[in-house]
C-alpha cells in the first residue's frame, strides 16, 4: 500500500475540511465509546481479565518460537500446510503460487488487516484474479477504491448516503429505482450480490484473530458471518496471519476473546467466532480441500526483546482509536498507512521506519486514554514517546524544534539565568498585554493565536513576587546562580 | 528553608514541610495560582517554601524525545527539593512528570536513580495532596457562580485526580457545580502538540468549548494552567462569556480577581502580604 504517513499534517488538514468525513466521525465517536463503557461496567472482573490477557500474551511472546513450532506441527497433523513469510513480498508470492497451482480464477476475502499490510489485493488483481471483499465495510471501500480507515470498521468514514450512491454506480444490473435509504436495504443488496461470488470462488482468504498452538486452529471473529462462507465454500482456504497472533491453548484464546469484543464493539461476544482446523476430513460434510497458513513476520521479530515488544500483544480491537481524540478529529486515512490511531502510531514507525512514520507518534497529546482502554494494557504513549526519542536521536526532528530545545535547555538548567531571562520576557509581554489581558496575535506563536487568544502574563513572575513579599534573596543570589 | 509559619491548622498533625513546585506556566503567566496554592497549603497546616533553584519539570524536552535536555533540567529539581517532606505542584501534568517520568529518565544513572525515585514518591498534585495526604475535608471559600470542571489528562489518568477537587469545591459557598459530560476528553493542549498540530488541536478545543457552553456554566475550572490557557483562549476567541480559573484560585477565595485572559491584575496585592 502506498504510504502517505510523511504527509500526515497535510492529510489531517484535508480531513478536517471534509464535511462528510467529519459527520461520519461525529457519529462514530459516541457509539463505540458508550457501548464499551456499558460492556465494561456489566463485567466486574473486566480489569482482572485484562491482566490475565496481558499475562497470556507476555508468556507467549517470551516463548514464541516454541509455540509457533508447536502450532506448525499441529497444522500439519490436521492436513494443513504452514508457509513462513519473512516479509510482504514473500507472503504475496506464496498466495500467488497457491492460486496458480490451484488454477484459480476468483478469490473471495474475509476482513484481514494483514492482507492490507502486504498489499495483497493489488498483487492478485495485477495477476489477473478477480478479488472480492466479503465483509460489508471492506466491500464498500473496495468498490470506492479506498483503503480501510479503521481496523474493525473499515468504512466508518463513509456515510450511508454515499454507500447508496456507490451501489447504484456499481450494481448496474439492479433496478435503478430501487430504494436504498435504510441500512437494511444496503445490507440486503450487498448480501445478494456477494452470495453468488462465494459460490463462484476458488480460493477463500481470511485473516486470523488467534492461532492456537496446541490444536493448530485459526480463529476469526465477525459480525456478518462472511468469514465462515469465505473459508468453507471455496476449494482452498488460505489464512494469512502475523506471528504474534499465536496463543498456547484454546483456554487462552477464550480468555482473550472475553475482552476482545467488549473492547471493540461493546458486545459480549461477536456474532460469529469461528474455529478452523485443517482441511476437510472424510467425514466432514463440507470444508476446503486444501488449508494453508501463511505466517508473516514483516518486522515483528525485530520488535521482540525491544522497548516495543509490548505492542505485539495487540489484538486489533480498535478501542485505542475509538477513544483517541486525534483519530476522532482526522479519521484513519490521515495516518497514511494501514494501521491508524494510537496503535498505528506505534506500528507504523515500527514497520515502515521512523523517517516515514515519525509524524504519527508525534501527533498525540499523550492524553493517555488509549492506554486506559486497551484490553491488553499496552503502554501506547510510552512507546510513542520512545519513537520521538528515536527520531530526535537520529536527527530527524525538525531543525526549528531542535534549535528551540537547545536554547530552552541551556537556559532552563541554569535557574539564575532562567529567572533573569523570564523576568525580562514576562515584563515585556505583560506590559504589552496589560490593557486587554490577552493577545489576538503574537509573532512566533501563530500556531496558537491563529485559532485562539493568548492570555497575557501578569508581568512579574511568581518567583519575583515571592521574593518581594518575603524579602528573600535578591540580586546577589541571582548573579551567583546566573554565573553557574 | 521555611519562609512562613502556618497561620492555622485544620487538623492536629505535626507540621509537614512542603516545597512548592510552582511550575513554569504558573511562574510566568499567572503567579496568583502559586499564591493560591501557598494559601491552601498553609491552611492545611503545612509549612511552605519555594526553592529558588526550580525552573521547569523538563516535560517539553521529554515529550519531544530530547532526553538529554530533559535530564539536565530535571536534575535541578533533585537538588532544589532535597529535604522537604513533600513536593506539591498546582498541576497534574508536572506532578505526573516528577512522579512517574523523572525516575524513568534517571533509571540507569548510578548516582541519581534513587534520588529521582525518592523525589517522585513525595510529589503530589495540589488537590490530591490536600485531600489524600493532609485530609482536608473541604475548602472554605465563597464564589458566586455555576462552574463546570475539566479533568486534565495527566492528573486524571496518571495520578487519579478526580474526586479531590470536587470534594474541596463542595465547601465553596455560592458555587454550583454542573458536570461536563466530556470532562475526561483531552482539550487539545498537549504541550507542544498545540503548536505542532494547530489544526487538530483547534478541532479538539472547539469541541471542548462547545461542550462547556452546553453545560450552561458561567465559569470553567481545571487544575492545569496549560489546559486552561488553551480553553480560555478559545472561549475568548469565540466570544463566549465564560470565565476560567485554576481550581486553586477558587478554593483559596481568590475568585474575585481577574479571570484568565482578563486585564486588571493588581500585583501589589501579592507583595504586601495581602492575598489577591
Ligand atoms: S493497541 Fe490495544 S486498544 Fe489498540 S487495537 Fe491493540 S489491543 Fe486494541
Amino acid at each position: 500500500m502506498q504510504t502517505t504517513s510523511q504527509n500526515f499534517k497535510a492529510n489531517s488538514i484535508k480531513a478536517l475540511a471534509d464535511p462528510n468525513l467529519q459527520q461520519a466521525l461525529g457519529k462514530m465517536k459516541v457509539g463505540f465509546v458508550e457501548k464499551r463503557a456499558k460492556a465494561r461496567d456489566a463485567l466486574p472482573e473486566f480489569d482482572a481479565l485484562r491482566d490475565q490477557a496481558r499475562d497470556i500474551k507476555n508468556h507467549t511472546l517470551a516463548n514464541i518460537d516454541y509455540y509457533l513450532e508447536t502450532y506448525e506441527a499441529a497444522v500439519q497433523k490436521s492436513g494443513g500446510v504452514v508457509h513462513w513469510a519473512r516479509n510482504a513480498a514473500e507472503a504475496r508470492q506464496v498466495v500467488l503460487d497457491i492460486c496458480a497451482q490451484e488454477k484459480a480464477k476468483s478469490v473471495t476475502k474475509g476482513k484481514s488487516m494483514v492482507s492490507e499490510e502486504i498489499a495483497l489485493n493489488e498483487a492478485l488483481e495485477a495477476a489477473g484474479y478477480e478479488v472480492v471483499e466479503t465483509d460489508l465495510g471492506e466491500y464498500i471501500i473496495q468498490i470506492r477504491g479506498e483503503s480501510p480507515s479503521h481496523i474493525i470498521a473499515p468504512a466508518v468514514h463513509v456515510l450511508k448516503e454515499q454507500v447508496a450512491d456507490d451501489f447504484r454506480r456499481k450494481h448496474l444490473h439492479l433496478d435503478p429505482k430501487r430504494s436504498l435509504v435504510e441500512r437494511k436495504d444496503l445490507i440486503s443488496e450487498a448480501r445478494g450480490v456477494l452470495r453468488q461470488k462465494y459460490l463462484d470462488s476458488d480460493v477463500g482468504i481470511t485473516g486470523a484473530n488467534f492461532l492456537i498452538a496446541e490444536t493448530g486452529t485459526s480463529v476469526i471473529v465477525t459480525n456478518e458471518g462472511n468469514g465462515d462462507l469465505t473459508q468453507t465454500l471455496p476449494r482452498v482456504h488460505i489464512v494469512i496471519a502475523s506471528l504474534e497472533k499465536i496463543v498456547p491453548t484454546l483456554d487462552d484464546a477464550s480468555a482473550i476473546l472475553r475482552v476482545l469484543a467488549r473492547s471493540a464493539t461493546g458486545q459480549e461476544f461477536s456474532s460469529y467466532t469461528t474455529f478452523s482446523t485443517g482441511s476437510k476430513r472424510d467425514a466432514d460434510p463440507d470444508g476446503p480441500e486444501a488449508y494453508h497458513v501463511i505466517l508473516l513476520d514483516n518486522g515483528r521479530t525485530d520488535m521482540l526483546g525491544t522497548e516495543f515488544e509490548d505492542m505485539l500483544r495487540c489484538i486489533r480491537c480498535g478501542a485505542c482509536m475509538n477513544h483517541c481524540p486525534v483519530y476522532g478529529s482526522v479519521g484513519g486515512h490521515a495516518y497514511g498507512w494501514v494501521y491508524p490511531g494510537p496503535m498505528g502510531a506505534v506500528l507504523t514507525p515500527s514497520f515502515i521506519g521512523v523517517a516515514d512514520g515519525g509524524h504519527l507518534p508525534n501527533a498525540s497529546t499523550f492524553c493517555g486514554r488509549c492506554q486506559d482502554v486497551c484490553p491488553m494494557r499496552i503502554p501506547l504513549p510510552k512507546m510513542m514517546r520512545a519513537y520521538r526519542r528515536k527520531e530526535y536521536e537520529a536527527g530527524l526532528a525538525p531543525p526549528a524544534m531542535r534549535f528551540g530545545m537547545d536554547i530552552w535547555g541551556f537556559v532552563a538548567k541554569r535557574p539564575g539565568l532562567y529567572r533573569l531571562a523570564t523576568r525580562l520576557a514576562m515584563g515585556v509581554l505583560g506590559w504589552r498585554g496589560r490593557r486587554q489581558g490577552r493577545f489576538k496575535s503574537l509573532p512566533l506563536a501563530s500556531g496558537w493565536t491563529d485559532h485562539r487568544d493568548m492570555a497575557a502574563p501578569s508581568g512579574k513572575t511568581f518567583q519575583d513576587l515571592w521574593d518581594q513579599r518575603h524579602g528573600a534573596r535578591t540580586t546577589k543570589d541571582l548573579e551567583r546562580e546566573a554565573a553557574q | 528553608m521555611v519562609d512562613t509559619q502556618a497561620p492555622e491548622k485544620l487538623a492536629d498533625k505535626p507540621p509537614v514541610t512542603v516545597g512548592l513546585f510552582v511550575t513554569c506556566l504558573v511562574d510566568l503567566f499567572r503567579p496568583r495560582i502559586g499564591f493560591a496554592a501557598v494559601e491552601l497549603l498553609e491552611r492545611a497546616g503545612c509549612r511552605v517554601a519555594v526553592p529558588k533553584a526550580q525552573t521547569c519539570c523538563g516535560q517539553p524536552a521529554y515529550n519531544s524525545g530530547d532526553n538529554a535536555h530533559a535530564r539536565a533540567v530535571a536534575a535541578t529539581l533533585l537538588d532544589a527539593f532535597d529535604g522537604f517532606d513533600y513536593v506539591v505542584a498546582p498541576s497534574g501534568s508536572c506532578a505526573g512528570m516528577i512522579r512517574d517520568h523523572i525516575p524513568e529518565l534517571f533509571a540507569d544513572d548510578p548516582v541519581l536513580a534513587d534520588r529521582a525515585v525518592a523525589l517522585g514518591r513525595k510529589t503530589y498534585e495540589l488537590t490530591s495532596f490536600l485531600v489524600d495526604v493532609m485530609g482536608m475535608p473541604t475548602a472554605i471559600a465563597r464564589y458566586q457562580g455555576t462552574v463546570t470542571y475539566h479533568d486534565s489528562c495527566s492528573g486524571l489518568r496518571e495520578l487519579g485526580v478526580k474526586d479531590q477537587p470536587r470534594r474541596l469545591l463542595k465547601g465553596v459557598d455560592g458555587l454550583t457545580l454542573t458536570e461536563l459530560p466530556s470532562a475526561e476528553i483531552c482539550c487539545g493542549f498537549g504541550g507542544t502538540f498545540c503548536v505542532k498540530y494547530p489544526e487538530i488541536s483547534n478541532k479538539m478545543v472547539s469541541e471542548k468549548t462547545a461542550a462547556i457552553a452546553d453545560t450552561g456554566a458561567d465559569t470553567l475550572l481545571a487544575g492545569d494552567l496549560g489546559c486552561l490557557l488553551n480553553m480560555a483562549g478559545k472561549m475568548s476567541r469565540e466570544s463566549r462569556p465564560i470565565r476560567a480559573f485554576h481550581v486553586a484560585e477558587i478554593l483559596a477565595g481568590m475568585g474575585d480577581g481577574p479571570a484568565i485572559g482578563e486585564a486588571g491584575e493588581d500585583l501589589s496585592a501579592f507583595t504586601d502580604g495581602q492575598k489577591g
